[in-house]
């Protein structure tokens, strides 16, 4: 019999014990594994390249405040810039009021959005078939599949934020690199309803030349209109995206307490049965030690037990995270939070490597108890 | 007959550090639960107690948040002379026409920037807001580029003390005095007034709001109703409370959240337990047979090792909720998802909280003692006697 044989034959010695253990490691680990996959994308994702090159201008005082359209023109001046689009967030409601049917609505312009959105593929003639008519919109294939729109149907967006029902065909559909749950029209369309809207973007979406122009053209569009006004504020299309998210509250300082907690009740819960296998097993040791054993070895053997219980919940955990991260990022009426996450690689990696840790960290003490048995003692010890 | 439960304690006695442990787990998990809870209860406070039912809040047909669009400043008189408005003591109906706006701050500690509700009004506003009290300085005066701030804008920015000036939209604003609104979502806005408000925004010529006080609750639905119903105004009227209720809506995520952590969490502990559990079922077999033979019937060894393991979580939702109480009253934001700002409000650990949470982890103690409770019950007296 190796020695690995060894530790596996006695780590299942109790089965329902080990069963046991594997499983309240794994659940710990899906926790795990789900908030180390939050983080990662949230905050250490650095986005597809094209998403890098993409930056998002609004306005200095606050998101709700809208600029005049015309600087668009003005930002096609600065080195750097490719294409600019404007954006106007129309928030209606579509149906009702109800999360699952909530999707982002954009009035654009349809001769240039496609050229800022680079990844977003469309078909050509579907594309020119929206730019010929005011009151078409493209939609999200994602979002099409959810609600069943085909070319040619007609959706109505109740405004909330401008007075106007917008009645829209759908003229095409478009497949972004992640879902996006956005439905483009023309901003025309509402500014011929509501005076008010004419002339004002909420947002201009731009593409710089690389991503390495990113912070430049950020800080050459907001030093142009530095003194106008109404300045803007300019940053690349993630930290817009973040600044959601730190909106949610201190997100980090939340999801590390988690981590922590879920980490140390691992700790506990693997200590626990390595403390009562152990225990069980005095006798056993001291004969070990007869056979000639070091203290060293059978060390080694049991930490190697515990370790091999703790991987082997690790890599439950981190599956069943995978498969749930999916099922989240897949699932209607999420949010754009969990778009495009899923667990890569490396953090599987991390997260197991994590559970062995604790499963280390957790039989070093009772191992070393058991290491330390006097050969006599034990041999009479009846448990 | 039943086994006291002072065997019990002295079997979880013991096995010190078997209970110890397995009581940290279980503590560990409640304490998390126990700061969700805790954290949605402070939520719930900040918008459910914020409002007041007299009050009727006036938005433009379809504006589900006064943030968004307006309507025109000529209704406004209109709205006044309805019927069922309080007088003051001029005998001027108490009614304000507001505008809310969202203006950027950075956070005290330097952390990044935060949304603020900015919230122009008329004097009338503040009679109507009867349980807001100045507690520093004055209120601001129209026609003054002046603000009073809530009692968490206070605590939280820099630069919001009295005397101190402000820097938003198109210049400074000296701040007046500040206020408190007892927890409510008040304190996380600043107000000033409209006039001066709406100049910065280049919102002239209009309302985003109007609040109107009515006589009594009778005449606040009924005044709610005759605003939507009439025709001319395309406005319409919801109970300032209504509308607060709402926007607790925000803790959507942190609900969800919460509960899959708090769930995923309790089933990890719920096997721990279990394991230890067995244990102890084993550790005794003997011991149990004796009883049995004893004359202590099966259902008696069941419920006496549910109660065991009943006191083991018990222990450990003890240790997890102190753990937690240094924490409560620990103040947070929250991105609210309709006025675009921040929203205040601190971990409240109600009396709620803490019996949800110990029911939660005897849950937890009942899933994991009852399979080896079970077992117990159902071994074999002579076998177990010769192990």
């Amino acid at each position: 019999m190796t020695l690995t044989r060894f530790v596996t034959k006695s780590a299942f010695r109790n089965r329902r014990r080990s069963v046991l253990t594997v499983l309240s490691i794994t659940f710990s680990l899906i926790l795990l594994t789900l908030m180390m996959t939050v983080w990662r994308r949230w905050y250490i994702d650095k986005g597809d390249a094209q998403s890098a090159q993409r930056l998002i201008t609004r306005h200095r005082v606050s998101l709700t405040q809208n600029m005049p359209v015309y600087y668009r023109e003005k930002m096609r001046t600065v080195p750097g810039v490719v294409a600019v689009a404007p954006t106007q967030w129309f928030g209606g409601l579509y149906k009702d009021e109800k999360p699952e049917n909530f999707f982002a609505q954009f009035g654009t312009d349809p001769e240039e959005i496609f050229k800022v959105m680079t990844d977003f593929k469309i078909p050509d003639d579907q594309l020119q078939a929206w730019q010929r008519d005011q009151a078409g919109c493209v939609v999200d294939s994602d979002l099409a599949k959810k609600f069943g729109w085909k070319i040619g149907d007609r959706i109505v967006l109740k405004g909330t934020i401008f007075p106007v029902n917008l009645e829209l065909t759908i003229r095409g559909i478009f497949t972004p690199p992640q879902p996006s749950m956005t439905v483009y029209f023309n901003q025309k369309y509402v500014e011929e309803a509501v005076s008010w809207a004419k002339g004002r973007a909420g947002t201009f979406n731009i593409l710089a030349d690389s991503p390495d122009d990113v912070p430049k053209v950020a800080a050459g569009v907001d030093a142009m209109f530095r003194n106008s006004p109404e300045p803007t504020k300019t940053e690349s299309e993630k930290a817009f995206q973040l600044s959601f998210i730190n909106s949610l509250g201190n997100v980090k300082a939340f999801i590390l307490s988690i981590c922590f907690a879920v980490i140390f009740a691992t700790l506990l819960v693997s200590a626990n049965t390595m403390a009562m296998s152990i225990r069980e097993r005095t006798r056993e040791v001291a004969v070990l030690k007869t056979l000639g054993f070091t203290r060293q070895r059978i060390l080694t053997l049991y930490v190697g037990e515990a370790v091999t219980v703790a991987l082997l919940g690790g890599l439950f955990g981190c599956v069943l995270a995978a498969g749930l991260v999916f099922a989240i990022a897949h699932a209607p009426g999420m949010g754009f939070f969990f778009i495009g996450m899923r667990v890569t690689f490396p953090t599987f990696l991390l997260a197991v490597f994590v559970a062995g840790m604790v499963g280390l960290v957790s039989a070093l003490f009772p191992a070393y108890h058991a290491a330390k048995v006097d050969i006599v003692e034990g041999l009479r010890y009846i448990g | 007959m039943a086994l006291p439960i002072s065997y019990n304690i002295r079997n979880l006695k013991l096995r010190k550090g078997l209970t110890v442990m397995t009581a940290l787990g279980i503590a560990l998990t409640v304490t998390t639960a126990v700061f969700l809870m805790a954290l949605l209860a402070g939520l719930q406070k900040a918008f459910v107690s914020s409002g007041d039912p007299l009050n009727v809040l006036v938005m433009r047909k379809g504006s589900v948040a006064e943030l968004s669009g307006g309507f025109d400043a000529a209704l406004f008189p209109t709205l006044k002379t309805l019927p069922g408005i309080e007088k003051d003591s001029q005998g001027e109906p108490i009614a304000s026409g507001e505008w809310v706006v969202v203006v950027v701050l950075p956070r005290k500690d330097g952390t990044g920037d935060v949304n603020v509700t900015v919230r122009g009004m008329m004097p009338e506003g503040l009679t109507l807001r009867r349980s807001t009290k100045l507690v520093e300085g004055r209120w601001f005066r129209p026609g003054q580029r002046e603000v009073v701030v809530g009692k968490s804008i206070h605590n939280r920015f820099s630069g919001a003390n009295v005397g101190d000036t402000m820097d938003f939209a198109k210049g400074q604003w000296k701040v007046v005095g500040v206020f408190d609104s007892g927890g409510t979502a008040y304190d996380s806005e600043i107000w000033g007034d409209v006039n001066q408000v709406a100049a910065d925004f280049d919102r002239q010529g209009g309302y985003a709001s109007a609040y109107l006080r009515a006589t009594d609750a009778v005449a606040a639905d009924a005044l709610k109703h005759r605003v939507s119903d009439d025709q001319r105004l395309k406005l319409e009227g919801t109970l300032e409370t209504e509308y607060y209720q709402k926007q607790t809506s925000s803790g959507g995520a942190i609900k969800f959240i919460g509960m899959f952590v708090a769930v995923i969490m309790a089933i990890g502990s719920s096997f721990a337990a279990m394991n230890t559990m067995y244990a102890a079922v084993a550790y005794r077999s003997r011991e149990i047979a004796t009883l049995r033979i004893i004359g202590f019937s099966r259902p008696s060894i069941l419920t006496s090792f549910v109660i065991e393991a009943l006191l083991l979580s018990l222990l450990g939702a003890v240790v997890g909720i102190v753990l937690m109480l240094p924490f409560n009253g620990l103040t947070t934001g929250i991105g609210n998802q309709v006025t675009f700002s921040e929203t205040v409000f601190s971990l409240h650990m109600t009396p709620q909280v803490v019996v949800t949470a110990v029911g939660f982890a005897l849950i937890m103690g009942l899933a994991g003692g009852f399979a080896p409770a079970w077992h117990a019950a159902r071994q074999d007296i002579l076998t177990s006697l010769r192990a």
